[in-house]
């Protein structure tokens, strides 16, 4: 399927409007803040809009994956292309995107997260026109990442991340944000090291022969690389269970484990959302995170079927392990924010154990639980920020009885604290249900271990909510105003997500459905 | 009739949920009417269809599901099942809701969130329904946990108060480790049949299936969903929450803690009873009597009004949780319905009597004075004649006195245990029966006592009280008439010649046949034959435990102080509620937060320890190179020129030209590097 709006496919626009955006931003005067913050809510804005026609019309039967034919919305241009290098042939990259099953949902989800921060931005004073340069290229970063079906090209918009997120910590952030930008720039440059490697070492290994000219071509192309046929012969990552299959495979997982983020990689993320602003939290958890299980999805699993396979129980006890430590962590905290960093953790070690059963239950679960984290977890740092933009406090204890203060406030955020929760009835609910079925089929024990995770969780939710909301308000806290009309309109399609999903999945269920099922049959059955 | 309707039935509470919760306190008197209007709506309806199909249809089961989603190539359906066990507990579950909808007009006027209350009041009746007419089990956990959620939300009613705040953490939390179990049990479930209804399990089962090829999973797979009963019929283990709900409004307690909700756990063990095995059940019937035994030798010592309430209210859903182990099904579940009645009375009994007591207490300036505390009160007789009549057949009737509903059930629920006990051997049940009927009936005659008779403890606060408004008294009344027989059985010595057991019968097991528990027939002969020595057993107990209750309390022959004295630990025992919440409170309370302080710590020190230090050698390393930058290799360049060219001679066999080995080294060093570096 194609769609094209002036003869550009869209998904280029939907990628590149935040960079027309940016270079507005940049043309306009530093004063001039509203029309900064307009120009960003419009570009964004219209990314929302576009994900809105590709959930319309994208078609929920093909499945995409590994074939090139059924993705949709694809372009493909040369980009690179140098020809007959000495002993490498070839060298071709191209700007190759397009969406399947897999994407769709979080295309859908970037563009609203992208949008809704623009609207928790509205009150950043600092250094408007700099912050939303920044910002909105962060968010074409990690738009691009999700369409790209060429390595390079998912690498350099991977990489086109991180230096708008170190920034926007480094700069807009609280008292320690150079301690957490550096460190979340060491841990993700260190990943991105060990991607870099793992992709060239694939790019040497793969060739395709070019049908029109029967030329061998050495190739970035995702696709080419699920393909066992194409790997040459006596190349690095060339065969099926080869120790340097499998060191590839542990790279990229490190590098990807660094962005979910998995125990032991974790410790980035409690500092980085401390110290980040608002806004760029939201971002952080909303869709940061995801790029990581996504990467897994995209790139592990089906280029190292093989690896996955090998390393599956491995994955899973790392979600287990993720799950319980970062919930028992988030019940330690008595930092509004960092109580939210931990339930990121074991709520993303959700979707590794998910993913990792092999089989469709736990990957539809994994996948939606990419999704439905992202809108909960939003709401959940959009509430911390409600309170600390009126009390410039996060501390857990330096609250109490909001909800008599603040009951609209107070309404909302409950709702999202009881998605996190996973009631039933809330979206949460459903991904987590789906994720432990899959697993308990895959994993009975882990399984069984893991799901005590909802006690935990059950536990440190209540607790916060009664340490927050309730019990008698302090003085300290009568003068607090409930929420404007801005902060409605920022909470409002997040919440009305939480409980349509959580009533009626499937509207999101159908748009992976299919792929989801070729991805595992594609890696159960070794790539072929 | 049976499609349409019991959805009209199930939405309406939730319809009258969200009107209050957006506009309710726009509406003239903040919408009581309203959702009182739309729950009674409710009732006539369920009322008319437990006539239809209990009437007409008796035999037939009504099913019918919708597709929810698709995942892979399962597809998963929501739907609803109504026979006569649903279209009873519908009339169950309605009546009682409705009439504390009534109640609650009088006892929460004034409240500060009056028509907060009354929203979720619907939003637990909606809930609560949910759990009745479907036919799944998926959607039996979500309704499960919406039922959890109401609850919580109305025990921390008055959330201002840490202790309530407190109850409703707990009883929320409690629940969930109930709740996990029943969820590993539904996964089991599903990974083994691929549905959730039911029926389809039940199929499969009879058909051979067994979850995991084993016997073994398919009597954990039951005892893991009876998990789930246990939280929310406060099992022993996890009995600790209910006494501590109490801190919720007391017609809360009536609807919730009491009639409705905390009998689910009773009806889910109902709907899965033809796939438990015959181990299985006999764990249940232990649990259930362990249960009602601990319950009631605690109750015989409190002095909260509720407390004692709350803690006879475990012990008869003990009492239904051992029916249904031992095979009594029907008389399990009619002890189910008429403890509503006659539980939801003594609730809202004792809330008539603490509201009185509040508002004479208010009127002298008095805030010390517990309102709850027995102790204070005595006496009221005379003062509150309506609620102290209602009160005194509630009391017969949980006394399993004859005449009453109580004794119907209660009669039959012994009868089975000794009837089991004649065919397994298992003496122990039907003995703590028997004494818990002897317990009972003698908590609730001092309960009785203390609060109605006697002289009153304070003159000037009883002065003072009087008796509650008409919106209270009527539904007592209500209540007070379906605590007698005839509701359920024109005979009176008799349930099972009644419509209730021709309407309820004992569903067939469909565990393979060495698994099950004795079937119907047998079971059936066993119990007519001990039917008679059974009721009179326990006539004599309960009338023994009435006559040692006015022994000690009203006509003072036995000090109850000398009582306690010669009891010694067991009474302190008694008095603390055996420890359970000490005990649970150090293992897992302290536990789990010497287990989160822990993880913190290795968090911030060991984990972020490896990063910071990490990061700290390599500052130190580069400080060390730059310093051989400037000092050793600048100094050494200009003697290098000729070394280069050696070097370089060495080092071209290095070069093989094959990109692959270029890149084996560049991934090797990048290790060693790593290594070094991390």
């Amino acid at each position: 399927m194609e769609l094209q709006i002036f003869g550009i496919g869209i998904l280029t626009w939907i990628v590149f409007i935040p960079i027309v955006g940016m270079i507005i931003v940049l043309l306009l005067p530093d004063k001039n803040r509203n029309a900064i913050r307009w120009t960003a809510a419009i570009a964004t804005g219209i990314q929302v809009i576009l994900a809105g026609v590709i959930f319309a019309v994208f078609d929920r039967n093909k499945l995409g994956i590994n074939d090139a034919e059924s993705f949709q919305f694809m372009e493909k241009f040369s980009w690179i292309t140098v020809e007959a290098v000495p002993w490498v042939g070839r060298i071709e990259i191209n700007y190759f995107v397009g969406i399947d099953g897999l994407s769709v949902l979080m295309i859908i989800l970037t563009s609203l997260i992208g949008f809704i921060g623009v609207i928790s931005s509205w009150n950043i004073d600092k250094m408007v026109k700099g912050y939303f340069t920044l910002y909105l290229l962060l968010v074409t970063g990690m738009m691009g990442v999700f369409v790209s079906l060429d390595f390079f090209l998912f690498f350099i918009f991977w990489e086109v991340m991180l230096l708008p997120m170190y920034f926007l910590i480094g700069l807009w952030g609280g008292p320690r944000r150079e301690y957490a930008a550096i460190k979340f720039f060491l841990y993700t440059f260190v990943g991105g090291i060990l991607m870099l490697l793992t992709m060239l070492a694939l790019y040497f290994s793969v060739a395709y022969t070019d049908p029109a000219t029967g030329q061998s071509v050495h190739t970035f192309n995702i696709l080419h690389m699920m393909n066992p046929a194409n790997y040459v012969e006596g190349g690095l990552l060339s065969g099926v269970d080869t120790t340097w299959r499998y060191v590839a495979w542990m790279a990229l997982f490190i590098n990807f484990a660094i962005k979910i983020p998995l125990f032991p990689f974790h410790t980035w993320l409690p500092d980085a959302h401390v110290e980040a602003p608002t806004p760029i939290s939201v971002i952080l958890a909303g869709v940061l995170l995801k790029l990581g299980t996504y990467g897994l999805l995209r790139i592990n699993f089906p280029i190292f079927p093989d690896g996955t396979i090998y390393f599956m129980y491995f994955m899973a006890a790392l979600g287990m392990i993720s799950i319980i430590y970062g919930a028992f962590c988030a019940m330690a905290q008595d930092d509004f924010k960092k109580l939210i960093a931990y339930s990121s953790i074991s709520h993303m070690g959700i979707v590794v154990l998910g993913i990792a059963a092999l089989n469709t239950q736990g990957m539809v679960g994994g996948v939606l639980q990419m999704f439905n984290h992202g809108i909960i977890t939003a709401v959940l740092f959009l509430a911390v920020g409600v309170l600390y933009d009126r009390t410039h406090k996060r501390g857990l204890y330096d609250f109490g009885g909001i909800a008599n203060q603040m009951p609209k406030y107070t309404g909302l955020a409950m709702i999202g604290m009881f998605a996190a929760l996973g009631l039933p009835g809330l979206n949460g609910f459903v991904s987590e249900l789906f994720s432990f079925l899959g697993a308990f089929e895959a994993y009975k024990w882990i399984t069984i271990i893991s799901v005590t995770g909802i006690i935990i969780t059950a536990g440190y939710i209540l607790w916060t909510v009664q340490r927050v909301f309730l019990g008698n308000t302090p003085e300290k806290l009568k003068d607090l105003k409930d929420l404007t009309p801005r902060e409605i309109f920022m909470f409002v399609p997040l919440i009305v997500l939480i409980i349509l999903l959580g009533i009626y999945p499937a509207p999101a269920i159908e748009l992976m459905n299919s792929s989801l099922s070729q991805l595992v049959e594609f890696v159960t059955n070794g790539g072929l | 009739m049976f499609t349409q309707l019991p959805i009209i039935i199930l939405l309406l509470p939730l319809l009258a949920f969200l009107i209050m919760i957006f506009f309710g306190k726009k509406l003239p008197r903040q919408g009581d009417w309203l959702a009182t209007g739309m729950m009674s709506l409710t009732l006539l309806l369920s009322i008319i269809l437990l006539i239809t199909k209990v009437g007409s249809y008796s035999a037939e089961t009504f099913s019918s599901s919708i597709g929810w989603v698709e995942v892979g190539s399962k597809t998963i359906g929501f739907g609803m099942m109504i026979d006569n066990l649903a279209a009873i507990m519908l009339v169950v579950v309605t009546l009682v809701s409705t009439l504390v909808h009534f109640f609650s007009m009088g006892y929460m006027k004034g409240d500060v969130r009056y028509s907060r209350y009354f929203a979720y009041l619907g939003l637990f009746s909606f809930s609560m329904l949910g759990i009745v007419i479907t036919n799944n089990i998926l959607l039996m956990y979500v309704f499960w946990e919406l039922v959890g959620i109401s609850s919580y939300l109305l025990i921390g009613h008055w959330y201002e108060k840490k202790s309530a705040s407190n109850a409703a953490n707990k009883a929320f939390i409690v629940n969930r480790v109930g709740d996990f179990g029943m969820f590993i049990g539904i996964m089991i479930l599903f990974i083994s049949f691929s549905t959730f209804t039911f029926e389809a399990i039940f199929e499969s089962i009879s058909a051979g299936q067994l979850p995991f090829g084993s016997e073994g999973w398919l009597t954990a797979a039951g005892i893991l969903i009876f998990c789930g009963a246990v939280g929310k019929s406060a099992q022993f283990p996890l009995h600790v929450w209910l006494p501590d709900a109490m801190e919720g409004p007391t017609p809360v307690s009536a609807l919730i803690h009491a009639a409705t909700m905390v009998a689910a756990g009773v009806y889910l063990v109902a709907r899965v009873f033809p796939m438990l095995t015959a181990d299985a059940l006999l764990v249940i019937a232990y649990i259930g009597a362990i249960t009602a035994l601990i319950a009631a030798t605690i109750a015989i010592t409190q002095f909260d009004i509720k407390k004692v309430l709350a803690y006879s209210t475990i012990s008869q859903l003990g009492y239904m949780i051992m029916a249904l182990g031992v095979g009594a099904y029907t008389a399990g579940f009619m002890h189910l319905v008429t403890h509503a009645a006659f539980k939801a009375g003594l609730f809202l009994g004792a809330g008539s009597v603490i509201f009185a007591m509040h508002a004479s207490l208010h009127k002298l300036h008095d805030h010390d004075t517990d309102a709850q505390d027995v102790r204070n009160m005595g006496g009221l007789k005379s003062k509150m004649p309506f609620t102290y009549w209602t009160f005194l057949i509630f009391t017969l009737a949980i006394s399993g006195i004859p005449l009453t509903s109580g004794f119907l059930s209660k009669d039959e629920i012994l009868a089975g245990t000794l009837a089991f006990s004649t065919l397994n051997g298992h003496w122990l049940l039907p003995l703590i029966g028997f004494l818990v009927a002897g317990l009972t009936a003698f908590y609730m005659f001092r309960l009785l006592i203390l609060t109605f008779h006697g002289k009153p403890a304070d003159e000037k606060v009883i002065e003072g009280v009087t008796e509650s408004p008409k919106v209270m008294t009527i539904p007592l009344m209500v209540l007070a008439a379906l605590s007698l027989f005839f509701f359920y059985s024109f005979n009176p010595f008799g349930a099972a010649s009644g419509w209730f057991y021709a309407a309820v019968e004992r569903p067939l097991s469909m565990v393979p046949e060495l698994l099950q528990p004795a079937t119907y027939p047998v079971f059936y002969q066993a119990v007519s034959s001990v039917h008679t020595t059974a009721m009179i057993l326990s006539i004599l107990i309960a009338a023994a435990g009435v006559l040692m209750a006015l022994a000690v309390y009203h006509w003072k022959k036995i000090s109850a102080d000398d009582l306690a004295n010669r009891a010694g630990f067991l009474y302190k025992a008694s008095v603390n509620k055996w420890y359970f919440d000490e005990m649970y409170n150090t293992a897992f309370l302290n536990g789990s937060h010497v287990v989160m302080r822990a993880l913190r710590w290795f968090d911030e020190n060991i984990i972020d320890g490896i990063v910071n230090g990490a990061a700290v050698v390599t500052k130190i390393f580069s400080r060390v190179s730059g310093w051989i930058d400037t000092n050793i290799v600048d100094g050494l360049v200009n003697g290098t020129a000729s070394t280069t060219n050696k070097a370089g001679g060495l080092l071209s066999h290095i070069q093989t030209g094959k990109v692959q080995t270029y890149l084996v080294y560049v991934i090797f060093s990048f290790l060693v590097l790593f290594v070094l570096f991390l």
